[in-house]
């Protein structure tokens, strides 16, 4: 069952779809491979595609054939000024919030994966059972919980409420344990200290080197979920200019809801925040080691 | 191209998963060291007050919560200022004989009844078939399949909102009726499907990459169909890996909240309390009732931790029979 986990050291893909085929293309799984694909990708499209219609013209032209008569910018204009801006602003807060968040737990996850990995000490078992037990805890349930009590301090509505309740995830810290242990070998840390190294400096100049694979997942995990986040800015924030995103567009459907004449402002809003981070993502593709998160749920 | 989960990474940490903390490095690595280093401690501690901070005390404080209710002061039409007094467990009871929680819970059950099987056995198929020999546009299809879980789930369902809306709808919502009484639990079930399928997709392909080459080959030479290869030794040998994508779809499920929060302006079907996280938002910030929502909170983490390790407990079962 351990091959589940066990990436070996894989043939270089090219070795797919060899020339050695006895037979032609398979067409069943690649025509499924096409249905499956459809569906995730024409929604988008379809945004896309809306976004260059007018108001009018989006209740009254076929939906996948776009309009070339300038609607597309009329409605990027109405997007970015609406409300004084404020689409710019909230675009911002995300990215402050899934980069501060995101950089800052991976820091906290980190240290406390390698020194749980890679020390013994008074706690340390109970420090980690502690973390494998909240893993199971569901972080969404949490937020209702986290806005009473941040409430009753005053805590509230800034910037803080919504990243201080993100910056520690037991899963992460899980993942940087488990990879701590195997990606940074005793004789190595033996080494640098027999060479007078400072635990200190072994943590630094090759602990968190050898784990940068992990700590890159986790902080793209992080990132996404943090960016993704709905329930959490919704309860602990009432100051449309630290929106997120998320809240943004949803605030912006509310007080559209019923009114037709500002769907394609909404419109613009979902495609101008899917397309950037969806670029991002799929630059980054290799960087993420899915194989960690599918190794390291398996408690 | 480089795929999600791509190996160059050391293989040990992955392995290490199934039995945590037996795979731990044998002891004698930790030889005699220069005294007692504070290091570790020090990593540990923000991790550890974040912890309690954050998770530990809203929990605790979200108990003592559920324990209390409001009293009205004395005074003239009860004017005086209003304090906490032990409630027992009446929020819990108000909360228990409630038909609206069990029937939200109901409704969360339905869309999770559709949703997750979906979202398995969509995944699975879609892994089975990119590990086809000679299936072609690989790389397309994976990478447009994974494209999804780039879009927060807020975004999903206004995108898909604007797909389910008759006025706008591309996909026949003139005709079909999106937001009807059986048709939003189908609606809502999509847009959680379409958000999730990739990414788990990616966990079960990596899963069937990671099977040793040989088993195929030598059932290939036996003469075994592709299709005999996929169903009859892939999908057994992945079963852990699926048990573990039911997992998290089950408790992604649990957690509805995102999708019907968004849809509900478009949605007369979608009331304040169609799910029992809508439910303690709804007390807790419409209606003010932050005890009682208190307790439906607790219930909830209590019923989402039980469901996991229930699923988990299950899946193991099975994993371990497929493989004996």
């Amino acid at each position: 069952m351990t091959t589940l986990t066990a990436p070996r050291p894989t043939a270089p893909r090219t070795g797919r779809a060899p020339l050695s085929s006895r037979t032609g293309v398979r067409i069943v799984p690649t025509l499924i491979l096409i249905v499956g694909a459809l569906y995730c990708v024409l929604p988008v499209l379809w945004i896309v595609i809306a976004s260059t219609k007018t108001n009018d013209q989006l209740f009254s032209t076929p939906p996948f054939v776009p309009s070339f008569t300038g609607g597309f910018w009329t409605n990027l204009q109405a997007l970015f000024t609406y409300n004084g801006g404020i689409f710019g602003r909230w675009a911002l807060n995300s990215v402050i919030y899934a980069i501060g968040g995101g950089v800052l737990s991976t820091v906290v996850a980190g240290a406390a994966g390698y020194a749980l990995g890679k020390y013994r000490f008074a706690g340390s078992k109970w420090i980690f059972r502690l973390i494998v037990a909240a893993v199971l805890l569901p972080q969404i349930m949490l937020a209702i919980p986290q806005f009473l009590l941040m409430a009753k301090f005053g805590m509230t509505n800034n910037y803080a409420s919504v990243i201080l309740p993100q910056l520690v995830s037991p899963f992460a810290i899980y993942l940087c344990k488990i990879y701590a242990e195997a990606s940074v070998p005793d004789e190595i840390m033996e080494a640098a200290r027999i060479d007078g190294g400072s635990e200190w400096r072994i943590f630094w100049s090759v602990g968190s080197r050898l784990m940068m694979p992990a700590l890159v997942t986790v902080f793209l995990l992080q990132f996404i979920g943090i960016w993704n986040n709905f329930l959490l800015p919704f309860v602990m924030l009432n100051n449309d200019q630290l929106y997120p995103l998320t809240l943004g567009l949803y605030g912006l459907m509310i007080i559209t809801g019923g009114q037709a004449a500002q769907y394609s402002i909404v419109i613009a809003g979902v495609l101008v925040s899917i397309v950037p981070l969806a670029i991002l993502f799929l630059s980054l593709q290799r960087y993420w080691k899915i194989d960690l998160i599918s190794g390291g749920v398996k408690l | 191209m480089a795929v999600i989960g791509d190996s160059t990474a050391p293989p040990a940490p992955a392995r290490s998963g199934r039995r945590a903390p037996a795979a731990t490095p044998p002891r004698t690595g930790r030889r005699p060291r220069r005294g007692p280093t504070l290091l570790p401690v020090l990593l540990v501690t923000p991790a550890v007050v974040l912890l309690l901070l954050f998770t530990v005390a809203p929990g605790v404080y979200a108990v003592v919560l559920s324990f209390l209710q409001l009293k009205v002061g004395g005074g003239l039409l009860g004017g005086g200022a209003p304090t906490e007094v032990f409630a027992g467990f009446a929020n819990y009871v108000s909360t228990l004989v409630d038909p609206e929680f069990w029937a939200g819970l109901g409704r969360m059950l339905i869309v999770a009844v559709i949703g997750v099987p979906l979202t398995i056995v969509l995944a699975t198929t879609f892994a089975l078939c990119l590990d086809v020999k000679r299936a072609r546009l690989v790389g397309v299809t994976r990478l447009a399949i994974f494209l999804p879980y780039a879009v927060p789930g807020v975004v999903a369902s206004l995108l898909w909102g604007f797909m389910y809306l008759p006025a706008t709808s591309p996909i026949g919502g003139k005709v079909i009726d999106y937001f009807g009484s059986t048709g939003i639990f189908f609606s809502v079930a999509n847009v959680a499907v379409w958000g999730v399928v990739g990414f788990n997709m990616v966990i079960l392909y990596t899963a069937v990459r990671s099977l040793p080459k040989d088993l195929f080959e030598a059932a290939e030479l036996d003469g075994a169909t592709e299709l005999q290869i996929a169903l009859r030794i892939k999908l057994p040998l992945i079963a852990p890996a699926i048990t573990m994508v039911a997992l998290f779809s089950v408790i992604g499920a649990l957690q509805l909240f995102n999708e019907p929060t968004t849809l509900k302006p478009l949605a007369n079907a979608i009331s304040s309390t169609w799910v029992p996280l809508m439910r303690v938002y709804t007390d807790a910030f419409v209606n003010n009732s932050i005890y009682e929502g208190a307790a439906t909170s607790f219930i909830l983490i209590v019923m989402t931790v039980g469901a996991t390790v229930l699923v988990n407990v299950i899946g193991r079962r099975i994993a371990r029979r497929e493989t004996r």
